[in-house]
């Protein structure tokens, strides 16, 4: 049977992207519907002595304006849902308002409703807040010391967490102190802020005769939304119904609980007409949760011959002003277990602060805690090779994972599925010509032109996971995934699941699997996600998850129709149903063809059911709900080769090689387009991206003008290449591709401009690497250099 | 997002404009393109209560070569400019900033005059038309006045141009002799606004000695300004490396450089002497 | 104050009433219920919004509705019909289905606006460089793709249109653009 498996098909979601039909949240309009907007903080701290609403609600076209006070005891806290346990972790409230103090520059005060966007707006400016500012703190660090101002009084010294992963730290540190070399390294991974194309948005109605409420919101999970907004809300959650419709990119930043759509949905059964709210992009910058922030002291140990003995990892991750839904999660639980990289390390020590400032909230960002481990294993190897001269590629291949240990066991307590590192990294070297790029690096060199070559090698964990594994972990729910295949009286089918992707084109490789386990044309398939109404409980899209979770679900449930339909096909020829062969979308008698019967002529029959087998149930459908047994481990190696000229401290990609290991590959096309655009995103970390707060918390990055996206004529066309390393945690062999690309570049680019800044003498430079940055550090090597031959 | 309400007369000749303005007052604004007014607007950091649109004004439109000069009418489109044959000829200089101001939306909108009027402290078009020497005209109440560039631009949306008066075109007189010119920009990766832009004109003696270098430069102080130090260094000598590189010492000088985020004022004003370097060696290559 | 603003979109003639300070890309899609354009940021960079007035690429974020009185507005529900059905693809525009073709779009917010902007880029170039696609798509960014298929897809309608002797831009919209080239409203 011709495979769609493997198969570069066109999406099937393009067709209503591409013509302007589909329906984004922004997009819903419902008669009667309201307006709202949120006054939001301009102060990083303050304590609100009063809110004086009387002029805007006298505003034309104002319905009504909430403040914290009227919400009280009517709308409750913002929960945080993932309480990593043995971390001493605190988690102070989270008002949908805030009543007495603000937190940080756009934590909410108020909300406006009315008839027009524009009144709303208005409005907002009619409303007198007398705030008493207070001192803020928006770094890490200095919110540990003592005497800094406190951003919730229950949270002494502002540490919400402190929490340790290794195999013993007193080991560890026995290696270090033994080892021939170490090297040690502060380093800084920045604030980043997601920027979704799409701001976030939601649509709130509410039938008061039901008591039913209907949330459209831009979400990446709108199961976890629902049972969180009941319980913030009070609506039953059979009397709720959240509808992730088109939603355009989240990257972590749409997982959040926010108190935004709290408040809509609060409107809205308030008073008894639709509420929409959508987001500014200012705002965006500002209430849309940020990504990062961390502060590492890493300490790698190792041998002069090239094997790391040990490493030592101390990290402060600034969690901003509340702690957002999974937040504990990040720094902990999905960057602390993951540090050992793809390196047999015989010691691993990690010790981790939670922090709280004046700031946004911190929470995932496409590759959450993982990016931020693998760039510092990666630094750090790049620079102990050039501590023992040693070339970058081949100490990373004396200290990979051999391809033989696998399933291997990390110190942190993974267990990595499978996995061929070796390989990828040749596969990487040849693309690129390594040896070939090494000496006209040189040559270039000679002539006054600096070229680098940065290498980046990874492991991630993704496919989340286990459910007895996310409940040892803290995580407030399950992470297994369902679906339910259809089959319709006329053989068409309709595949319903609990994941919510958001562009990540399952909608088209789900039907590719589901087509190839029935045997119906892929155009017969459609998938249908994101409204709890219509589908089984899921735990949503984010972790590299819905492939690998999610397809594990789906394939089981399409097993299941095909058995069935098995039975019922074996029952019309009057054969065994063990005599029957499947192929080409019919059953036939093994070795009389003529005596078949299609999946078609099947799924009418089992709707029929005027002659089933007996005792089978009628109609042809199936439900499945996978949890998977280990999660997955995705590799690759990337490298990326760079100009720097040191006049102006500009940085020019000259190549960039991606080779990514993703286990089974459903749809090429749609993997190397997750590669790219995850590539371009830690590409951003690396060269131009940074949220900067000023020293009273003012965000001084807080638009499009300020911060600064990939743009198309940045790049070089990225070169994507393979290995396939199946998975054995799953039916289908696959692991997750959503966050590869940006866990691999960002300290792929870093390295390579600091290999191309090596003849200076530089070696490590904080993130984004701007023009300034590359140009002081240059100037100030040639002063030293300068100063030295005086 | 969301502008602050106002009222909006659309204009159908410049002199219904001009009476608009005259009755509406100071605070009222012109809208030609729009591109520069209305990000301002919709963020409120401006709040003019009436707009008067002077957007399909005919008789502000065209670019007309005179005997000695070019004229461009203020309504010109960036993109019109970019690529304009005529602009492209007489001014390669010009059609290159104008070709990367912005981006192609920004380009079909905003124009010449509107550009000009605005003044941002990074925009492109200022350098240019000071290295030009552009004229710029400008009708008011009481009639008609030529501002010359270096005298329009005073500080960050700031110019010459007084309440109730019209910047109708910009007069570029013709170059003469063995002239080159360039123009070299450092964008801001997130805005697109010069970091650095300078603005190089270079005429050459038959002798190779530089009879005239006009330098204009944006993005570095708090408007667009004339480097005349730099300039006169130049004057009289040959345009070797060492001649560059000493008047591009003078880059800054009498300015106070900008600092902001991406660029502190000591970086900026290294940019500044780097990219006036490049600008004159085009330049000079372009003359010669 | 609100005035009755009357333009063509799509081809069809069209009239709401509008505030002064109403921004097109609201009325297009509240007034006129056109909702595959896109708000995407609030300081003119991000070109989710970009529609074709008189056949060029403007950002519908920075022009008022008042400002389009009397013109040609071209959203991407009207892209396909600028061409006549024969240069068409499957119905589509041609870059529409080069989109669709090269995987040029992940979560499709931003995809009407690029589709815009490549229309006017191609009508002005009709066989560009990688480099000059990439330039000329600087006013629109994209999160999901990386850029890379979008430039891949612009290439292969550039070739298609050349191909079948089709300009980008066809229809109402290219006479207008015509007429604006020959020094008629900026």
């Amino acid at each position: 049977m011709p495979t769609l498996f493997g198969t570069p098909l066109r999406r099937k979601e393009d067709p209503r992207l591409i013509t302007g039909h589909a329906t984004y949240t922004d997009d819903i309009r419902l008669p009667g519907m309201l307006y709202a907007a949120i006054l939001r903080s301009p102060h990083a701290h303050a304590r609100i002595r009063s809110v004086d609403a009387s002029e805007a609600v006298r505003a034309p076209g104002v319905v009504r304006v909430y403040t914290g006070r009227d919400l009280e005891g009517r709308l409750g806290p913002i929960p945080t849902a993932w309480l990593v346990p043995d971390a001493d972790l605190k988690t102070p409230p989270h008002p949908a308002l805030a009543s007495e103090r603000v937190r940080y520059a756009g934590d909410g005060v108020a909300m406006v409703v009315a008839e027009s966007r524009a009144a709303a707006r208005d409005a907002l400016e009619r409303i007198r807040v007398d705030y008493e500012p207070l001192p803020a703190v928006v770094d890490a660090e200095k919110a540990m010391e003592p005497g800094a101002p406190l951003v919730h009084e229950e949270v002494p010294g502002n540490l919400v967490l402190h929490w340790r992963a290794g195999n013993g730290a007193e080991a560890a540190e026995r290696a270090i102190a033994q080892a021939e070399v170490v090297v040690r390294r502060r380093l800084r991974n920045q604030r980043l802020i997601p920027t979704a194309m799409e701001p976030r948005a939601a649509v709130a109605q509410y039938n008061p005769a039901t008591g039913e409420l209907t949330l459209w919101l831009t979400s990446q999970n709108p199961h976890i939304h629902r049972v969180l907004l009941s319980g913030a809300l009070g609506v039953p959650e059979q009397k709720l119904r959240v509808v992730a419709p088109e939603v355009g990119g989240g990257f972590g930043s749409k997982i959040p609980f926010y108190p935004d759509e709290a408040l809509v949905a609060f409107a809205a059964r308030d008073l008894g007409r639709p509420v929409k709210w959508t987001e500014e992009r200012s705002e965006n910058c500002r209430a849309t949760t940020h990504g990062r922030d961390h502060v590492q002291e890493v300490v790698l140990a190792g041998t002069r011959d090239g094997r790391i003995t040990a490493l030592r990892v101390r990290a402060v991750a600034n969690l901003g002003a509340y702690l957002s839904t999974a937040a504990p999660g990040v720094p902990t639980i999905l960057f602390g277990l993951i540090t050992s990289g793809p390196y047999a390390i015989p010691h691993i020590d990690v010790e981790v602060f939670g922090v709280l400032t004046h700031t946004t909230p911190v929470e995932a960002y496409r590759g959450a805690g993982r990016p931020e481990a693998t760039y510092l294993l990666e630094r750090l190897v790049d620079l102990y090779a050039r501590e023992i001269g040693m070339d970058p590629a081949e100490l990373r291949r004396r200290n990979f994972i051999p391809a033989h240990r696998f399933p291997y066991e990390t110190p942190t307590g993974l267990t990595y599925d499978s996995g061929n590192y070796e390989r990828a990294l040749e596969k990487a070297l040849e693309a690129l010509d390594y040896d070939g790029l090494r000496k006209e690096q040189e040559e270039a060199r000679k002539r006054g032109r600096f070229l680098g070559i940065g290498l980046s090698s990874y492991v991630e964990i993704c496919g989340l996971g286990p459910s007895k594994v996310a409940g040892a972990v803290g995580f407030q729910g399950g992470l297994w995934e369902s679906a339910v295949v259809r089959v319709h009286p006329t053989g068409k089918v309709n595949v319903y699941i609990g994941s919510s992707p958001h562009g990540q084109g399952e909608e088209t490789t789900f039907a590719q699997v589901v087509a190839d386990e029935l045997g119906v044309p892929v155009e017969d398939v459609e998938i249908v996600h994101g409204d709890t109404a219509q589908t089984p409980m899921g735990w949503g899209t984010y972790g590299s998850r819905t492939t690998p979770v999610g397809s594990g679900a789906l394939a089981l449930a399409a097993r299941r129709v095909a058995e069935k339909a098995r039975k019922i096909a074996a029952h019309m020829l009057e054969a065994a149903p063990e005599d029957l062969d499947f192929r080409d979308g019919a059953f036939q008698v093994r070795g009389v063809p003529e005596r078949k019967a299609t999946i078609q002529q099947v799924a009418l029959q089992a709707y029929l059911a005027w002659n089933l087998p007996e005792g089978m149930e009628p109609a042809l459908e199936a439900s499945a709900f996978y949890d998977p047994s280990n999660f997955v481990y995705p590799f690759g190696t990337h490298v990326a080769v760079v100009e720097v000229e040191p006049a102006t401290g500009q940085v020019k990609l000259l190549r960039y090689v991606a080779v990514d290991d993703p286990g089974r590959v459903i749809n090429p096309l749609i993997v190397d387009g997750q590669v790219h655009g995850g590539v371009v995103q830690g590409i951003g970390q690396a060269l131009w991206e940074g949220a900067v707060y000023d020293e009273n918390g003012q965000l001084l990055t807080g638009s499009m003008m300020d911060y600064a996206l990939p743009r198309a004529g940045f790049l070089p066309p990225i070169e994507t290449y393979r290995t396939e390393t199946p998975s054995p945690v799953n039916p289908l062999g696959v692991k997750g591709v959503g966050e590869t690309g940006t866990i691999a570049s960002t300290p792929a680019v870093v390295n390579a401009v600091m290999d191309a800044l090596a003849p200076f003498g530089i070696d490590h430079l904080e993130m984004p690497l701007t023009p300034e940055k590359i140009w002081r550090a240059v100037r100030e090597a040639e002063a030293r250099k300068g100063g030295a031959a005086a | 997002m969301i502008p602050a309400a106002f009222d909006y007369a659309r204009a159908s000749s410049l002199e219904e404009a001009l009476r608009l303005l005259r009755e509406a007052g100071p605070e009222a604004k012109l809208l030609a393109g729009g591109q520069s007014l209305l990000p301002m607007m919709k963020l409120r950091l401006a709040e003019p209560p009436l707009l008067v649109d002077i957007g399909g004004l005919a008789e502000l439109s065209g670019i007309r070569l005179e005997a000695n000069e070019l004229a461009i009418a203020a309504l010109t489109p960036h993109a019109e400019l970019a690529g304009s044959a005529q602009v492209a000829e007489a001014f390669p200089l010009l059609a290159r900033a104008a070709a990367g101001i912005g981006d192609l939306q920004v380009r079909n909108l905003g124009t010449i005059g509107g550009n000009l009027v605005h003044a941002d402290p990074g925009s492109d078009l200022p350098a240019v038309v000071l290295a030009l020497e552009g004229r710029i005209v400008l009708r008011g109440p009481a009639g008609e006045r030529v501002v010359p560039a270096e005298a329009f631009f005073l500080g960050p949306l700031t110019t010459a141009i007084e309440p109730g008066e019209i910047l109708t075109e910009v007069r570029f007189p013709l170059l003469e002799g063995r002239t080159g010119t360039a123009y070299v920009k450092h964008p801001h990766p997130a805005s697109g606004y010069a970091v650095v832009g300078v603005a190089a004109v270079a005429r050459l003696a038959p002798d190779g000695r530089v009879e005239e270098a006009r330098l204009g430069v944006t993005g570095v102080g708090l408007h667009a300004y004339r480097a005349r130090a730099a300039e006169a260094a130049l004057r009289g000598r040959r345009p070797d490396a060492s001649a560059i590189e000493e008047a591009v010492a003078h880059a800054t000088d009498g300015v106070e450089v900008n600092g902001d985020l991406y660029a502190s004022e000591e970086f900026r004003a290294h940019l500044c002497r780097h990219h006036m370097a490049q600008a004159l060696r085009e330049a000079v290559a372009a003359a010669a | 104050m609100e005035v009755t603003v009357r333009l063509t979109v799509n081809g069809q003639p069209a009239e709401g009433s509008a505030e002064p300070r109403t921004l097109l890309v609201h009325f297009l899609r509240d007034t006129l219920g056109l909702t595959g354009t896109h708000v995407g940021c609030d300081t003119s960079q991000c070109g989710a919004c970009t529609v074709l007035l008189d056949g060029r690429a403007v950002k519908s974020c920075t022009l008022l509705a008042v400002q389009a009185e009397g013109r040609a507005v071209t959203t991407v529900e009207g892209l396909a019909a600028l061409l006549p059905p024969e240069a068409r693809v499957e119905g589509l525009h041609p870059l529409q289905a080069a989109f669709w073709e090269k995987h040029g779009l992940q979560c499709g917010f931003c995809t009407p606006g690029m589709l815009m902007t490549a229309a006017d880029l191609l009508s002005r170039k009709p066989d560009p460089s990688e480099a000059e696609i990439r330039e000329g798509l600087e006013g629109n960014l994209c999160r999901c793709t990386g850029y890379q298929n979008i430039v891949a897809a612009v290439r292969l309608a550039a070739e298609r249109l050349r191909a079948a002797g089709a300009a980008a831009v066809g229809g109402e919209a290219a006479l207008a653009a015509g007429a604006a080239a020959q020094g008629g409203a900026p």
